[in-house]
Formats: structure tokens, sequence, C-alpha cells
């Protein structure tokens, strides 16, 4: 491995820059994206067609008050939008944006990811628990249970797919599937793969949806019944904090699904391969997370907790079997 | 469990619907007006404050003084003056001012004019801090739009 000062130091800022620049960006494509699906403009005042808006919010934010309001936990609500983001960032660390792109090649990476959606969930819990409010409470366990509810079938998706491929390293499960879209994990049959592969695509989206809280499953921040749930007592930059942390969420749940399920960097029709690929993969994900969202209504705690358990642990549980019986015959 | 599979694909067809007609809503041309910066022109039938209708062939007001508009306004927007001029029989109009601050546009005025002489305007660019700018002076308005 390449011992130079410049690797590390050079990862680090390409990977604040790239999620930096995701966290604002995004914001204004969220809105841009809304805007069209309900046949409006979006942002349009500030820079040709609003691309300034990002910044001129990100300087909103920076220069409000940091108030940390009387009878809440000080450090924990503190330490909470802090929390939210950086498992967000770590996590870019091990996803291989291509071949030779990739800050650290670990073993184990697609283990380190998930830990890292636990903390991110712990952000939440604590920034509900720490700002002494009801609401934020009652947010804060709703997001818990719904994040235990979803993170198994995800799992369970996730255990296919490592035991196809052998190994826990993002890295190699993205280079099993090289060479055309036919040897891409979503697609079934080829190369053993089991015939609910596309199953266990549509679940693993779905909880990833789910994982980053975004609607129809945003019951954490369910703005009608619970004002913004655990962000209720925070503004200024914590509340930015909190924003950043999920649009990075979702920016790592893309580069997951692209990774096991799209072929990672992987042309569909095997020419010039590259990080370009990857990115054109991620950002379609990413669309279809807003499309999503503008889409459907935010559901009922107790039918998001039965897709769950009724329907997306059951299937992936079956599709774990088959993919199984799979291996072993072909 | 036959209600399970129903519900499952079901709710998935349900999903795959809705996610259709947001996608075409999407490439469909957007309905917004950036207002300020492009000024749309009102519908023929939109209700602003009433403005003079000249007469094509004088190009003087249709107005003949009777005070019709004056006498049906409910609110007592309307005050108008006319003189007849030396050697003409008819009168010829010198002053209609509009206190729009009282109007409620309901057109009775405009109902009430036997000589098409009056018509809704279609302007709509009216806000003011001032309050005095609402009392519109419809004779010089005829005059400058001439």
């Amino acid at each position: 491995m390449d011992t130079s000062i410049w690797r590390p130091i050079l990862y680090l800022v390409g990977i604040m820059a790239f999620a930096g620049l995701n966290a604002a960006y995004l914001g204004w494509c969220e809105r841009k994206g809304a805007g069209h699906i309900q046949r409006r403009t979006g942002p349009m005042e500030v820079g040709f067609h609003g691309l300034l808006q990002p910044i001129a919010d990100g300087i909103k934010l920076m220069s409000k008050q940091l108030l940390v309001p009387q009878g809440v936990d000080g450090i924990l609500f503190r330490v909470a939008p802090i929390l939210a983001m950086i498992p967000a960032i770590t996590s870019m660390v091990v996803i291989p944006f291509s071949g030779n792109i990739q800050a650290r090649a670990l073993e184990l990476s697609v283990l380190l990811i998930f830990a890292l959606a636990s903390i991110g969930m712990f952000a939440i819990l604590l920034g509900g628990w720490a700002s002494g409010n009801k609401y934020a409470v009652i947010s804060a366990a709703r997001s818990v249970s719904q994040n235990i509810a979803y993170e198994i079938p995800m799992l369970i998706t996730v255990i296919t797919i490592v035991m196809m491929t052998g190994s826990m390293n993002l890295q190699e499960i993205a280079l099993k599937q090289q060479g055309g879209f036919w040897h891409w994990n979503i697609f079934p049959l080829v190369d053993g793969k089991s015939i609910l592969m596309p199953v266990s695509f549509i679940i693993f989206f779905i909880c990833s949806v789910a994982e980053t809280n975004r609607a129809p499953f945003d019951m954490a921040e369910a703005e009608s019944e619970l004002i913004a749930g655990f962000m209720t007592e925070y503004g200024s930059m914590g509340f930015g904090l909190f924003m950043m942390g999920e649009y990075l969420n979702i920016v790592v749940g893309a580069c997951l699904t692209t990774i096991l399920f799209l072929g990672g960097w992987d042309c569909p029709f095997g020419l010039f391969s590259g990080v370009w690929w990857f990115l054109i993969k991620i950002y379609i994900l990413i669309f279809t997370f807003i499309w999503i969202r503008w889409t459907y209504p935010r559901t009922q705690i107790y039918k998001l907790l039965n897709l769950s358990w009724k329907i997306l642990i059951p299937f992936s549980l079956v599709n774990l079997l088959v993919a199984a019986a799979f291996i072993k015959v072909f | 469990m036959s209600g399970y599979w129903e519900d499952v694909f079901g709710g998935a067809k349900s999903l795959v619907t809705g996610l259709a007609i947001t996608g075409s809503e999407f490439f469909k041309p957007v309905v917004t007006k950036q207002y300020p910066w492009e000024v749309p022109t009102m519908v023929p039938r939109f209700r602003g404050h009433i403005e003079l209708v000249r007469n094509e062939e004088t190009g003087m007001p249709n107005c003949v003084c009777c005070g019709m508009c004056m006498r049906s306004c409910p609110s007592g927007c309307i005050s108008l003056a006319g003189k007849k001029p030396e050697g003409s029989k008819k009168k010829v109009l010198t002053k209609y001012i509009l206190d729009f601050t009282k109007c409620s546009l309901c057109g009775t005025c405009i109902e009430s004019c036997n000589f098409n002489a009056i018509r809704f305007s279609r302007d709509y660019n009216l806000a003011s801090t001032n309050k005095d700018d609402y009392i519109f002076d419809l004779l010089k308005r005829l005059e400058e739009q001439g």
C-alpha cells in the first residue's frame, strides 16, 4: 500500500468536498425536483436557476445564533448534530468509487458501513432525548423502532449478496460484477445468481429509503403531528448538520445500492468503465429517492412496521434460502 | 392468505401507478409565471378598476355625463362633472374621479351605463403604501393612454 502522506490528505479533502457539495446541492435538486413534479419551477431567484441558493441558505444558517434552550441535556444536545454528520462522511472512506478510487480498501467494509449507519440512528435518538421535548422524544422512539424494523430485511439481503460473492469487501463485490449488465447482481440466473435477485434489490432499496428517514418513511420528522420531530429544538447550524447528515446518508445509501446490485463502476455494455458510470448510477438512484418522496404521502407508524415485519422480512428470508439453494446447485 | 397476496401485489401496482403519474408530470412544462420578470396579460373577463371608453370616431370619451354610474354606486366611489361648451347641445366630461379604496368591483356602474362609457380595466399592478394613490383620475388616465 502507498504510504505517502499525500494520499490520506488528498482523500480527506476530496471526500469532504464531495460530501459538502452533495449535502448542499442535493437540497437544491430536491427543491427543483419537487417543483417540476408539481409543475412549478423551484428556486429561480438566487443565481442562474437558483444555483446559488444552497450557498445563500448556508450563509443564513451559519449567521444565526446557536441557541441551547433551558432544560436540555447540554452535552448530548450539542453532540447529536455532529454525530449525525460524522458517520455519513466516515462511510465514504470505504466506498470504492471506481477500481482505483477508494480511500481505504477494508476487508470488512460492508460491516463497517452498517455499523456506522446505526450510529447515525443514535444521533436521532440522542437529539430527540436531549431536547427534553415530548415531540422530540416521541420522534426518537419512533425512529429507533423503525430503524430496527428495517435493518433486519436490509441485512438479510446483504447476507444474500455476501454469500454469493464470498466477501465482505465492497471492492471485491463490485469486481465480481464487471463485464456488462447481465453480470450485475440485480439480474437473475447468470453466474449462478438466485432467480429472486430483483426482489432483493427492491427490498434493499425500500429499506435504504426507510433507513435514511425519507418520505414516505419520515416518521421521525412527521411535521404535521410532531412539528419537526427530533429537530424541533434545533436551529442554525445544528439543524444544518442534521439536514446535511440526512442528505449524505442518501448518498451513502445510493452508493451502497450501486455497489451491491448495480455493478459499481461497471458500464452496462462493457465500454469505458469508470467513476463516471458510478456517479451516473448514484444520481439516478438519488433522483428516484426524490421522485418517491414527492409521490407518496407519509404512512402510519403501524403500517410502516407491518410492511417490514409482515412483508419485507419474510420475503428477504425466502430470498436468502433460494439464493443458498442456487449456490448449492450451480 | 389470499388477502395477503392481494395486499402485496395490489399495493405494488398502486405504487407503480403513483410513480408513473408523478414521473409524467415531471416532464410537462411548468405553469408558474415568474411574475415580476414576466407580466402576464389578464383574461378578458378580469375585473380591475373601471376605466372610461373612448369613442372610436371622435377620440373623446363616450360619456355624456348623465351621472347614472355616480347614482348607482352603492359605495359612492364615483364623482364626475361635465359642462356644455359654447354652442353645443351635449355635455362634455371635465372630471371623473374613482375612489378605489371604497370600490368593491360590483360592476353596478357598468350595468347602469346606457352609453358604453365605462368598462372594467385589466390593471392589477396596483400595490402602493399610500392611500391617495388609489384615488384615480380616470379622465387623465384616458388622455395618457391616448
